[in-house]
């Protein structure tokens, strides 16, 4: 009996408990076992990959029950993609987080391990389910986790940002809640393949399952910060502490877009979505305007991580806009964007967090002469910002193609447009960063002994590593793009 | 008009948790204190709660506990009719989301005891123009 | 008539309640022994709850919450100090983390028995008695393990949000 699902999920959780009793026995013990914990995940989730390529869907009942009457956990070519780029985020911030935080929270590091693992198990559990209610307890526990995570940064502002998600995050936990009732009076079942079969049998066109769909896409939207319910993603990810900006920032948005596709594939069915729905239009409509909101936003940024937040907030509305094209290049494009915008994200948030690390502020007026004072960060910073920016044959390149292709193919010219019009805005942002970042500071007139080449101070080795090994992760995911979206993702499609 | 009335009264539960769904969240976007918007999160969620009761309710049924000794044995053998029984599963699931409710409730208050603690108010217009001159 | 402790001390906002003087105002008798009398009733009720959760309303959110409630009731009657000296920081957080590892341990013993995650009839060689009650029995495991964590989970959240962090005093 294949196990591997269920130890995917429980390394975690049973880590984050064993971290708990640590952190009043031995308080060292806790990072050590969470960082076997987010491992074992990330072991377990490379074998549920090679599992569900080799053999089809997975299905795991929990406590042998079957559904519909059971909690089932299925995965699938798209779960199974999503689930290791959890596990392997999640492990290689951990490595990274060392030195970081025990700087920003001194006495509490291990509640943040604690808090960190059951977020951990929170995102996998979100990605491998296959009930919706099950969806909704684990979107709580994910979001729950994150408040208490953001409000461990800087005093005062951090707690009144994680005060506004709260408000914000509950309203749409909520809404998807709401739906998830609708789609229980209609249906009867809370399995998401059974709800599909039951859906398709409903003659006509039925108010209820309409409210239960706009219900739970709107309360998802919430969640994933879709322009205009974006505003609590700028101030909570600024303030957080910058061991946990690092996985949030790539994580948890693009979790909540993999839960809007699952929705619109796996449930209500694309044919009900494009063809019985007419909203396919207003939506692209409305990621366009995410879009370029995002990226003008970014450019009135002093701040550098406000101005990633920004950026974060385009490219949602490169993925909401391209799953709701209506074709097949338009969902494999916001499919495999999640993968590479969580790549991305993450080198970005690395290559951040460094800098933080040894400059402490990262304000436009901290940034001079950072190239010949950290090279191998801002190698890792630069390799990022290209593929954002769409420069082949880096992974960004690949999914903005696709997307284009989709939009040129529905004949969603305005799309098209939105993204070559943001990747330039995006160009335009990273090189006024580099610009300022090459520049030596011009103060160097009476410190005659220690000029002859600017100080090399880099962030400790074990904050380079992982960038460089996303790195690597950004330039094969993008030579292999090819691959990735025949094997994965149009046999999901199918 | 009289249709009107006649749909209000067959649902009138989802008409009554629309109402205190809109009154939490009115109380989450108007009030000034964060403890009141707070008070208009949990009610916002109560209505959900109580929404998601009311859907498992059946005319002429009773409550969903089989009569029998202890150990769950009292029926080996009966049939049960599930028409005689109200649907208990609304209420499980609702265990849940009261449970998820009230962590939320905790989390939040504690923020807002730190928020306190650092600015010494808790009105959301002092604390706008006291973070603006930091 | 309003007693102050020191008339000449400036008012800190945030630190408005200041308590008068301790010999001036009387500690309840009454509140004192009723509450005393009541609190282990409460657990025993709580207990009740927790175990009769698979045929009448109850399970172990609820029995938690009451048992918790019976230790706030503790700290409300007497005061913080005394429930901080009676079941201390350490012993409510590691109470939280066993619960939990209780529910997942038996949901792992069943994994290793052969089954799935929580399938508790693969639990039946483990016990000496009947085994046909083995799933109610299991149940009733989970729902101790979820028990103990609530509780000592809502007591944590009462002992910092009252005390703002400090356990020294609260309500």
């Amino acid at each position: 009996m294949n196990h591997m699902p269920a130890i995917l999920l429980l390394a975690p959780l049973s880590g984050a408990f064993f971290s708990g009793l640590a952190a009043w026995i031995k308080p060292w013990l806790s990072y050590y076992i969470a960082l076997a914990a987010t491992c074992l995940s990330g072991v377990a989730a490379f074998c549920v990959l090679g599992d569900v390529m080799a053999a089809g869907t997975v299905q795991y009942r929990m406590a042998g029950w079957a559904p519909p009457m059971g909690i089932e956990l299925r995965i699938d070519p798209l779960n199974a993609m999503v689930l290791l780029l959890i596990s392997a985020i999640a492990f290689l911030n951990l490595v990274a987080s060392v030195s970081s935080v025990d700087r920003e929270i001194p006495d509490r590091a291990p509640s943040f391990y604690v808090m960190y693992q059951l977020f951990v198990v929170g995102l996998l559990g979100v990605s491998a389910t296959g009930d919706l209610f099950n969806l909704y307890v684990l979107i709580e526990i994910t979001s729950l986790t994150s408040y208490t995570m953001i409000a461990l940064g800087e005093e005062g502002r951090s707690h009144l940002a994680a005060l506004n998600y709260i408000f914000i995050g509950v309203i749409g936990a909520s809404f998807y809640l709401l739906g998830v009732g609708y789609l229980y009076i209609t249906t009867g079942s809370l399995n998401m393949q059974d709800v599909a079969v039951i859906l398709k049998q409903i003659p006509g066109s039925s108010s209820a399952v309409l409210t239960a769909f706009v219900l739970c896409i709107l309360g998802v939207w919430i969640k994933m910060a879709l322009f205009p319910l974006h505003v609590w993603l700028p101030n909570a990810y600024s303030f957080a502490p910058v061991g946990f900006a690092r996985v949030v920032a790539p994580l948890m948005t693009k979790v909540m877009v993999y839960v809007m596709v699952r929705l619109m594939v796996t449930v209500f069915g694309l044919d009900y979505v494009f063809n019985t729905l007419h909203l396919a239009d207003i939506v692209v409509w409305l990621g366009v305007i995410a879009i370029l909101a995002g990226a003008f936003m970014a450019l009135l940024q002093t701040d550098l991580r406000k101005m990633l937040t920004y950026i974060i907030v385009c490219e949602i509305g490169y993925m909401v806009g391209g799953a709701w094209l209506g074709n097949t290049l338009g969902m494999a494009g916001a499919i495999l964007h999640i993968l590479n915008d969580a790549l991305m994200t993450f080198a970005l948030f690395l290559a951040l967090g460094n800098i933080i690390y040894i400059r402490k502020q990262v304000d436009v007026t901290n940034l001079k002469g950072l190239f010949a004072a950290m090279p191998w960060t801002m190698a890792g910073l630069v390799l990022a910002a290209l593929s954002i920016i769409g420069v082949p044959p880096l992974c960004g390149f690949f999914s903005k193609w696709y997307l284009v292709l989709g939009a040129f193919e529905a004949g969603a010219y305005h799309f098209a447009a939105a993204l070559i019009i943001s990747s330039l805005v995006c160009a335009v942002l990273f090189f006024k960063v580099f610009e300022i970042c090459f520049f030596e500071p011009m103060s160097t007139s009476h410190g005659h002994h220690d000029h002859g080449g600017a100080v090399m101070t880099e962030a400790p080795l074990s904050m380079l590593v992982p960038l460089g090994l996303v790195s690597t992760g950004i330039v094969a995911a993008g030579v292999y793009a090819g691959t990735i979206v025949n094997t994965l993702i149009l046999p999901f499609l199918q | 008009m009289t249709e009107l009335l006649a749909l209000i009264v067959a649902k009138y539960n989802f008409w009554l948790y629309i109402i205190l769904m809109m009154i939490g969240l009115y109380a989450m976007i108007a009030k000034n204190n964060l403890m009141k918007k707070l008070v208009g999160m949990n009610i916002f969620q109560t209505a959900i709660i109580l929404f998601y009761v009311s859907i498992g309710y059946k005319h002429g049924a009773t409550l969903p506990i089989i009569q029998g000794d202890h150990g769950g044995h009292g029926t080996h053998g009966a049939v049960i009719h599930a028409a005689e029984y109200i649907n208990p599963l609304p209420h499980v699931l609702m265990l849940t989301a009261i449970v998820v409710s009230v962590a939320t409730f905790g989390v939040a208050m504690a923020l807002c005891v730190r928020v306190y603690r650092r600015y010494q108010t808790l009105e959301e217009d002092e604390l706008r123009i006291r973070l603006s001159e930091k | 008539m309003l007693h102050v402790k020191n008339p000449g001390t400036r008012i800190i906002p945030g630190n408005e309640f200041e308590h008068m003087d301790r010999e001036w105002v009387p500690s309840d008798r009454i509140i004192k022994t009723v509450c005393r009398i009541l609190i282990p009733f409460i657990q025993i009720y709580a207990l009740y709850v927790v175990a009769h959760g698979d045929f009448s309303p109850g399970g172990g959110f609820q029995g938690g919450v009451i048992f918790g409630s019976s230790l706030i009731l503790m700290a409300i009657s007497y005061n913080l100090k005394t429930l901080m000296k009676r079941v201390t920081e350490k012993f409510l957080s590691i109470f939280a983390a066993t619960g939990v590892l209780i529910y997942v341990g038996l949901g792992v013993l069943a994994m290793i028995m052969g089954g799935r995650f929580l399938d508790y009839s693969m639990l039946a060689p483990l016990v000496p008695w009947d085994p046909g009650h083995i799933r109610a029995l299991g149940m009733l495991g989970v729902e101790i393990g979820v028990g103990i964590a609530v509780m000592a989970v809502m007591v944590i959240i009462y002992v910092n949000i009252v005390s703002e962090g400090r356990h020294d005093e609260g309500l």
